[in-house]
């Protein structure tokens, strides 16, 4: 066996080994999101928008979808129709943000409140009924009392949705059984035996 | 004389051999993976707690995996929605209480790190019917988060060369131990979900 191939064979055993050393190109100098960097006051790589910025094609000028008023009063109308999509849409949003302190029912009993948290008042009571989409809109943009806002977590369209979906539960807590038809009467029964 | 020196290559070789072995173990173990080691962090956030113990969703805090390349690391608004009313005192909370009131973000060490040369988004993983658990493994039953898979490139090609075997109903993305009915509904799935399976093991799809 040449000398040379032996040669060969070694360095290409060390480069082998070398295969786990990858850090210029794995590590990259530049921020990915939420990186920290020690340029800004607060550490973090994102840079919130300066004050009065607005990205093209994201002015907010409906006044209505964005903060479910008309004219500075709370809307009793929804920005768009209450489909079935959007109704288990609200659903989706509802179950994920909304039950852990409102229950799944919007009776204010959900985990979080049995864990301690102030309990909220149920949605099926009268003064809540008698609110229009608008207010819920607005707490849920805005916090009320102890509820924080959840303007960062829920977009605005998904606001809509979760409030039709709370109509739909206040509505389902108090509709007579003469008024069902037969198959969802029979759907009823089927569910509750 | 000939024998010790063709004894020596030999030698040599199993001796390399050997060393390419030992490397390679090391490159895979969990120590130099980050596999089934628990992360310490600077808070002791347990997973389990809060999604099994609590049923909170992972979308509650990861609100833009479905939207993003990035499945979002809550603001400490998000701890403080409940936590200024619930263990509101507690010392283990004492940096989230610290960092909502400077405003200066918590430092949470990441358990997944993939190489900046690779380009991932979330969004089209759920979207496309890959669940949490596939990649992240059990988060509901980790009281700290560790890594379950090695993020290598072998293992990303798993299931972009045979997506089928992995992927679910949009539906039960989110869902944990969810267990697939069969074979057949992940064959459909790629074909109602319009995968292209053909396109992703192109080393454009995640090297661009």
């Amino acid at each position: 066996m040449s000398q040379r191939l032996i040669h060969s064979i070694v360095v290409s055993g060390l480069v082998l080994l070398l295969s786990g050393c990858h850090l210029d190109m794995y590590d990259q100098p530049k921020n990915p999101p939420l990186t920290s960097n020690a340029f800004s006051s607060d550490s973090s790589s994102a840079r919130p928008l300066p004050e009065g910025v607005v990205a093209r094609g994201h002015a907010r000028t409906d006044e209505l979808l964005y903060t479910g008023k008309t004219q500075g009063k709370f809307s009793v109308f929804f920005p768009f129709p209450v489909t079935e999509r959007v109704l288990r849409r609200g659903q989706d949003r509802f179950n994920t943000f909304c039950s852990p302190c409102h229950g799944r029912l919007g009776d204010g009993n959900g985990m979080i409140v049995q864990r301690g948290f102030p309990r909220p008042r149920s949605f099926h009571n009268d003064t809540l009924r008698a609110e229009p989409p608008g207010y819920y809109f607005d707490v849920i943009t805005n916090g009320f009392g102890r509820m924080y806002s959840y303007a960062a977590s829920v977009k605005p369209e998904d606001r809509w949705a979760i409030i039709a979906y709370i109509r739909a539960l206040q509505l389902s807590r108090r509709v007579p059984v003469e008024t069902l038809s037969p198959d969802e009467r029979a759907l009823l029964i089927r569910n509750n035996p | 004389m000939k024998v010790v020196s063709r004894a020596s290559i030999v030698a040599f070789l199993l001796v390399l051999a050997l060393l390419v072995w030992v490397g390679s173990s090391i490159y895979r173990a969990g120590y130099t993976t980050g596999v089934g080691v628990p992360r310490e962090q600077p808070i002791p956030f347990s997973h389990e707690h809060h999604v099994s113990g609590l049923g909170i969703s992972c979308e509650y805090c990861h609100v833009s995996v479905t939207e993003a390349s990035f499945a979002g690391i809550p603001p400490t608004y998000t701890c403080m929605t409940c936590h200024s009313q619930i263990w509101n005192t507690s010392p283990m909370l004492a940096a989230v209480r610290t960092s909502a009131a400077t405003g200066k973000p918590l430092t949470w060490i990441r358990v997944h790190d993939l190489p900046d040369f690779t380009y991932f988004n979330h969004s089209i993983h759920v979207n496309k019917g890959v669940g949490c658990e596939t990649c992240h493994g059990p988060v509901d039953r980790m009281p700290l988060t560790w890594r379950v898979n090695t993020l290598f490139m072998s293992w990303c090609l798993e299931c972009h060369r045979a997506p089928e075997k992995f992927i679910r109903p949009r539906e039960e993305v989110f869902t944990m131990n969810w267990k697939a009915a069969g074979t057949e509904e992940g064959k459909e799935l790629v074909k109602k979900y319009g995968i292209a399976v053909q396109q992703l093991s192109d080393c454009s799809i995640c090297h661009r």
